[in-house]
């Protein structure tokens, strides 16, 4: 962990406009309110994470910066344009990718072709390159090109769901919670990957997580949720060291 | 054993058309979840449009060669009721998309109604003839109590333009990054528009597909028979939907499968029993074929792994 430059990094991020801005928005499932008025930025190169227990509304943020469900209130603005309104296939095109809740693999499609349908975006332009570059982050996928992605486990559904959104060489990853359900060896792959493609590539990423420890010792800054609301917000080390964050997230087994 | 095979290629014949018009049905429930029940409909409007453009190159622009007649209007067809299909869907299906489930499906219906009302309006209510086409056939074999086994242009025709264009279909589905999307858009929809897929346009182009096979299939239906009826489009069109039923709706091959049965059935039925209950035999081993195979005989079990 290089904690120090990552604080540098961040300050230096402070004067400039964010990738992501997300201000004041307001998400509902009917009459239910899911989101609260969330205040959020990540910056270019930044690796921002967002933590908070089952239900409060993380994945909710993430499908709302790509308009689905759409904000009702508030704006969010991606590299400097308004996107809250924007129908979501035309956000996916902005190069913003994500790896969503669930994983979402095209269960009927081999391997290959759900990396293919991660490349659509970009009209298969660096296909070939690109398809090398994510099997040798994921080898395991490399072997099963061929197999149906339903077929697989979940582990490696989960690396299908990772490889597929970087085939569109996103600027913005995101990313709803990786670790889940995976074996602890798979999730500090898993991890030290989404710190090589920011590290090397300069990718910038938006993970939430459960897994808070993990993802707070990644990141660079964290915000924490609480049904709906943004409580606290820092850096990762600052809110690892946080008592109340301890208390809430990281004792007691999580 | 003459009779058996003369209803072979005569049921074979008749399937490819219940074919062609399933899997209008199988991909558009397969994509938005709902049974298009004006696909019957679609398809016997096709069936007038080749009729219609069938006489103005014939008599009007005195194209004597019938092939030639016959493929250039196979293609206007295809065109016109593509534009119908995708009409169709953006004024009765998509505003209704998110709605109950039930109100596309109510909205089908009224679709059905109103282009049966519709051809009966403005074609009249009479059987519409087609000049005879193609009269030849090629007699295959003598059978020994004087029975000649037959397969007639026509017949020939209706086979190839349907393996042709199912091989051609096959391959966008399969091959294409537009035949991709369509699948993607099947199987979550949600994910697709996250792949920066338009979802919407995804489905307009399904119905267009849907269409051009029912108008293909409306085509060889006029060649076939040589008359066409408004409501022609019913009775073919639930077969049709029974045949997607029976291969397992959803599924592309089995649609194709399901047709040949149903074909096969019904004209086997109306040789060997009787003629008026053809239709009674076809839906009969549908039910049967459906208590012992819930999802039909390609399909699908609901159950998947995640």
């Amino acid at each position: 962990m290089t904690a120090g430059a990552s604080i540098q990094q961040t300050a230096i991020d402070a004067g400039r406009q964010p990738l992501l801005s997300v201000r004041g928005v307001k998400t509902y499932y009917g009459n239910i309110i899911a989101l609260k008025g969330v205040d959020m930025d990540v910056h270019e190169g930044e690796i921002v994470t967002l933590i908070g227990a089952n239900g409060a509304g993380k994945s909710t943020l993430m499908m709302t910066i790509f308009g689905n469900p759409r904000a009702r209130e508030g704006t969010i603005t991606y590299a400097g344009r308004d996107i809250t309104k924007m129908p979501t296939h035309e956000i996916a095109q902005l190069s913003i990718a994500q790896s969503p809740e669930g994983r979402r693999i095209f269960p009927r499609m081999t391997v290959f072709e759900n990396l293919q349908m991660g490349a659509s975006i970009n009209g298969m332009a660096h296909f070939d390159q690109d398809l090398e570059r994510v099997c040798t982050l994921f080898p395991r996928l490399k072997e099963r090109l061929q197999q149906r992605g339903g077929t697989l486990s979940g582990g490696e559904q989960q690396m299908l769901a990772i490889a597929r959104a970087l085939m569109s060489r996103p600027r913005l990853l995101l990313l709803d919670e990786p670790s889940l359900g995976l074996a602890p060896l798979i999730v500090k792959q898993i991890f030290s990957i989404i710190k090589e493609l920011n590290e090397k590539d300069g990718m910038t990423v938006f993970l939430v997580e459960q897994n808070a420890y993990h993802a707070l010792k990644l990141a660079h800054r964290g915000y924490v949720m609480v049904t709906g609301n943004i409580t606290m917000s820092g850096t990762g080390k600052d809110l690892l060291n946080d008592p109340q964050v301890r208390a809430a997230y990281l004792e007691g087994g999580h | 054993m003459e009779i058996f095979v003369q209803q072979l290629i005569n049921g074979l014949t008749l399937g490819s058309i219940y074919g062609l018009i399933a899997i209008g049905y199988t991909m558009v429930f397969g994509i938005i979840g709902m049974v298009n029940f004006a696909h019957g409909d679609v398809f016997m409007l096709s069936a007038f449009i080749a009729l219609i453009f069938f006489l103005i190159l014939t008599t009007w622009l005195g194209i004597s060669s019938v092939v030639l007649a016959l493929f250039i209007v196979l293609i206007i067809a295809m065109v016109l009721t593509s534009l119908w299909g995708w009409a169709i869907e953006r004024v009765a299906y998509r505003p209704l998309r998110g709605s109950f489930r039930l109100a596309p499906l109510i909205s089908a219906i009224g679709v059905s109604i109103f282009l049966s009302n519709f051809v009966q309006v403005a074609q009249g209510a009479r059987n519409k003839p087609t000049p005879p086409m193609i009269r030849d056939v090629i007699v295959l074999f003598q059978g020994e109590s004087g029975y000649n086994v037959a397969i007639s242009y026509k017949q020939i025709i209706i086979m190839v333009v349907t393996a042709v264009l199912l091989t051609i279909f096959w391959y966008v589905v399969q091959k294409t990054s537009l035949g991709r999307a369509q699948r993607a858009c099947e199987q979550d929809r949600k994910m697709a528009a996250l792949l920066g897929i338009n979802v919407d346009r995804t489905i307009s182009l399904t119905f267009v597909i849907g269409a051009s096979l029912a108008a293909v299939a409306g085509t060889m239906y006029l060649l076939y028979y040589g008359v066409v009826s408004f409501n022609d489009g019913f009775v073919p069109g639930v077969k049709a939907f029974t045949a997607a039923v029976l291969g397992g709706i959803g599924s592309l091959p089995g649609a194709v499968l399901g047709g040949l049965i149903i074909g096969l059935i019904e004209t086997f039925w109306s040789a060997y029993f009787s003629i008026e209950y053809k239709d009674v035999a076809a839906f009969s081993i549908l039910a049967i074929v459906l208590i012992f195979m819930p999802s039909g005989i390609l399909g699908r079990p609901e159950v998947e792994k995640v």
